[in-house]
């Protein structure tokens, strides 16, 4: 009796949280479902089915998006701005754990500091001085500028990584004539990667999101990424909501898939980088 | 010498991006650059004389802006944490239900809040007529207090989630036996949450609260997708009014003087904050 009242309750708690759930995922329904059916039907009957799917929508999107060229010009912003700030952070991170010296001290919290200093308080004058370097409308430019706002975090997630990795290692490949540099690339690049995946997947979530940075600094149409080309989009299709869902639909999936693909290394580095914080 | 190999690349672009143009923006705050022009007039402290006499709908954007963090933080950080409490639980489909809180967290501000525009638009009223509960067919977007609430809705939807992944991870350090011993002493649900988890999880709150204020105190993305300010300038936030009077007016430095204002607040705050939540930190 006592066995089964409680697997009743047991039951009862993981309907609750099932149907919560199903509370949460109903907007991801009614943007999927609606992107099939045309305007009227759309209009009419928003909760339901669709009687006949519209893919046409989807067609018409992919047009009015352009695509290819915002996904290609979004992809490489990601990667760029990925490799390069992987780099700069795992190297800085290595040496300022490793060599705590008054300097470096005092680096760390500077680059600490960044991550309470909001994006608005320093976009004005960096447009301003991209202009005169010509960085602007330039994919250099944006990757500069990931670089630069993504280091801090980057950084902070390196440097608890690399706390915890024995220092004995690397003492011992010092004996066998390792130089500094080699230490780093052949002993700590290596034992970095389950830190790097992490850092790779939270980065490029961001990146593939933003949307402030490539609207300011990438105004030419063919500069256009997955997120401005939809801004510039629903300026015009306002009530289109045919159309506009399946852009939405369109702009959600490459992240989905990322996100489906990597989830485990994403909740896990948001739980080490808030706990280690 | 390897000082500047390893950490001078970091250094570099954190100068390029982050100090050098903070610096500048001092200088341009107390100038009437309007972006186009070459040359900056030096007006002294004018522009923020200016934003403190003349210019009520800064102020505006300030109020709204910490109302909106102040609700949208208790609620996410509330939401967050029983969803967590309800997901540590040995439930049988725990780990796809957390996977499906933490979704809206993978798009982008800009997106949900066109996604949000469309619910609140067609899909309320169209749950509405199926069932005739008023809550659905409000004018969502038209009025201030409606559209308030929409934002708090749409932010709490992508935020709960993701602070919950935090407060498993808070939760997952709290000893077991500690817990046991409690039960054998006889203390109840409510009690335990009250006077053993919540006081050990103290330091992942002082991270959520952190994260969720300097987040919901920036909101740009959201803001402009789902209401751009309106109705009437009433749902605008601070770093939508900087980005209108910078982008919108040709201001930059009444907007980069605005900037400066904004840095201060939400360092300051933030730094309270932390303050605050870390002296109830106990040591287990």
């Amino acid at each position: 009796m006592i066995g089964r009242s409680y697997s009743f309750k047991w039951f009862g708690i993981e309907l609750l949280a099932f149907l919560l759930a199903l509370v949460f995922l109903s907007p991801f329904y009614f943007v999927i479902v609606n992107s099939f059916k045309s305007f009227a039907e759309l209009l009419t009957d928003t909760a339901g089915l669709p009687g006949v799917l519209h893919v046409e929508n989807y067609l018409n999107a992919w047009k009015a998006l352009n695509y290819p060229q915002a996904f290609k010009n979004t992809l490489i912003i990601t990667i760029f701005s990925n490799l390069g700030l992987i780099i700069i952070s795992s190297m800085a991170a290595y040496r300022l754990v490793r060599n705590k010296s008054r300097m470096n001290r005092i680096l760390f919290s500077m680059f600490m500091l960044a991550m309470v200093i909001p994006f608005q308080s320093i976009m004005i004058p960096m447009v301003k001085m991209f202009g005169w370097v010509n960085l602007m409308n330039t994919f250099t430019g944006v990757v500069i500028a990931y670089m630069g706002m993504g280091v801090s975090f980057t950084l902070f997630l390196f440097s608890s990584f690399i706390i915890a990795i024995p220092k004995e290692i690397e003492e011992s490949a010092v004996v066998d004539g390792c130089t500094p540099y080699g230490t780093f690339f052949r002993i700590i690049v290596p034992l970095l990667k389950p830190m790097t995946v992490t850092v790779l997947v939270l980065n490029s979530l961001w990146i593939w999101n933003d949307f402030l940075l490539p609207m300011l600094v990438l105004q030419k149409p063919g500069l256009q990424t997955i997120q401005t080309a939809t801004s510039s989009l629903f300026g015009q299709y306002m009530t289109q909501w045919d159309l506009a869902l399946a852009v939405l639909v369109m702009g959600m999936v490459p992240v989905m898939i990322l996100f489906f693909m990597a989830q485990r290394h994403v909740i896990q580095g948001i739980a080490d980088g808030a706990v280690k914080g | 010498m390897q000082q500047a190999f390893f950490i001078g690349p970091a250094i570099l672009f954190y100068s390029i991006v982050i100090a050098i143009p903070f610096f500048f923006g001092i200088y341009y705050s107390m100038t009437s650059w309007d972006g186009v022009s070459g040359n900056a007039v030096w007006v002294g402290l004018n522009n923020f004389s200016t934003i403190f006499l003349k210019d009520p709908e800064f102020g505006q954007s300030f109020w709204f802006t910490t109302r909106f963090t102040l609700t949208a933080v208790i609620l996410n950080n509330v939401i967050g944490f029983a969803l967590a409490y309800l997901l540590s639980l040995p439930l049988k489909s725990r780990s796809a239900i957390r996977t499906i809180f933490f979704l809206p967290n993978v798009l982008g501000g800009l997106v949900l809040g066109f996604i949000w525009q469309f619910i609140l638009v067609q899909g309320f009223p169209g749950i509405g007529k199926l069932t005739n509960l008023s809550f659905f067919t409000l004018p969502w977007l038209g009025t201030e207090a409606t559209a308030y609430w929409a934002l708090i809705i749409v932010s709490v939807w992508q935020g709960a989630g993701y602070l919950m992944v935090i407060y498993i991870a808070g939760l997952a350090n709290v000893p077991k036996d500690l817990i046991e011993a409690s039960v054998i002493d006889g203390a109840g649900k409510w009690q335990i949450l009250k006077n053993i988890i919540i006081p050990l999880i103290m330091p992942t709150v002082t991270v959520c609260l952190f994260i969720s204020i300097s987040w919901t105190f920036k909101m740009f993305d959201l803001n402009y997708s789902l209401t751009s300010g309106g109705p009437y300038g009433s749902t605008e936030s601070v770093a939508m009014n900087i980005y209108n009077e910078a982008f919108g007016n040709n201001r930059y430095g009444l907007g980069t003087a605005k900037a400066l204002i904004f840095f201060v607040a939400v360092t300051f705050i933030t730094l309270i904050q932390v303050k605050l939540t870390k002296s109830r930190e106990v040591e287990m």
